[in-house]
């Protein structure tokens, strides 16, 4: 994936991510923004769960705190009738979504939301720095997410792997998220 | 930092995730043009503000979003125990005497 990455866009239109260009690292650990990803807000009751999951080709999780990964696409519980779906290949979501024929709420957000790569020995203790949750690998193993705080700022984390996160944010958070996590970055250990 | 057991996310999670919303089990009259000015103050205004137990709505606003009932010592500020939006009043309670 690109630094701070800049997709082909049609001609005329320039893409400007909200974080371009900007990149903090610590002694054992890398902050950095991810590049842009389609990404969806699915609301739906258990009964439609199943058409969905057929729609986006991966098994929507239904425990809390889980998340499921199927090729570049991951869907992350965030509540017993919420997903946020993204897809960093850009493939159509929503498109996928339509498939589904139960009744679902599929909400468009790719651009509302910023990701941010925490990543290094000392990731857990830079995301701790302003996050209260317990992010040990016993309470939050590898592929666990959840809508959380961190700092004053609501953030949903997901652990791709032991030692990196991703932090997605509103974009207009985006400046206080990244600067709050270079600020403990400076100062993690692991 | 106090820990609250979201009975949907199925797990402790910190208080600041969280956010009170009033008093529970308050009930909205079915027929509410019918309801004599007195009913709708009790229901409207008064609320029971116990010194001890209390029954309170809160909401899990930076998790899972969901509404819950939690019962809370308002002496102590423990939390007793925690259960799903829409569930009845619990009969009895873990830890405490009476």
């Amino acid at each position: 994936m690109a630094k701070g990455a800049v997709k082909s866009a049609p001609a005329g239109v320039e893409r400007r991510p909200a974080l371009a260009g900007r990149e903090a690292t610590g002694k054992s650990v890398k902050v950095e923004p991810l590049g842009p990803a389609e990404r969806v807000s699915l609301r739906a009751s258990a009964e439609s769960v199943a058409s969905l999951s057929r729609a986006l080709g991966l098994t929507l999780p239904q425990k809390p705190k889980t998340s499921a990964a199927k090729g570049s696409r991951i869907a992350l519980w965030l509540g017993p009738d919420e997903w946020l779906v993204f897809d960093e290949e850009g493939k159509d979501l929503l498109g996928d979504c339509a498939k589904a024929k139960q009744l679902h709420s599929a909400v468009g957000i790719s651009h509302r939301n910023v990701a941010i790569s925490v990543s290094g020995p000392a990731a857990e203790a830079c995301v701790n720095a302003g996050c209260p949750q317990d992010l040990s690998l016993a309470a939050f193993p590898v592929g666990a997410c959840s809508r959380t705080v961190l700092g004053k700022a609501e953030i949903i984390l997901y652990r791709p792997a032991e030692d990196a996160f991703r932090v997605e944010c509103w974009r207009s958070f985006s400046d206080y998220v990244f600067t709050f996590l270079s600020e403990a970055a400076r100062d993690a250990a692991a | 930092m106090l820990l609250i057991r979201c009975p949907y996310c199925e797990e402790e999670r910190p208080e600041l995730e969280f956010r009170n919303a009033g008093e529970a089990h308050v009930v909205r009259s079915a027929n509410m043009a019918a309801t004599s000015d007195e009913d709708f103050e009790k229901y409207f205004f008064i609320r029971s503000n116990p010194k001890g137990v209390i029954y309170e709505r809160w909401r899990h606003i930076h998790g899972c979003a969901r509404f819950f009932n939690a019962v809370r010592d308002t002496v102590t500020d423990k939390f007793v125990m925690t259960y799903k939006a829409g569930e009845p009043k619990p009969k009895k309670l873990p830890g405490v005497a009476k």
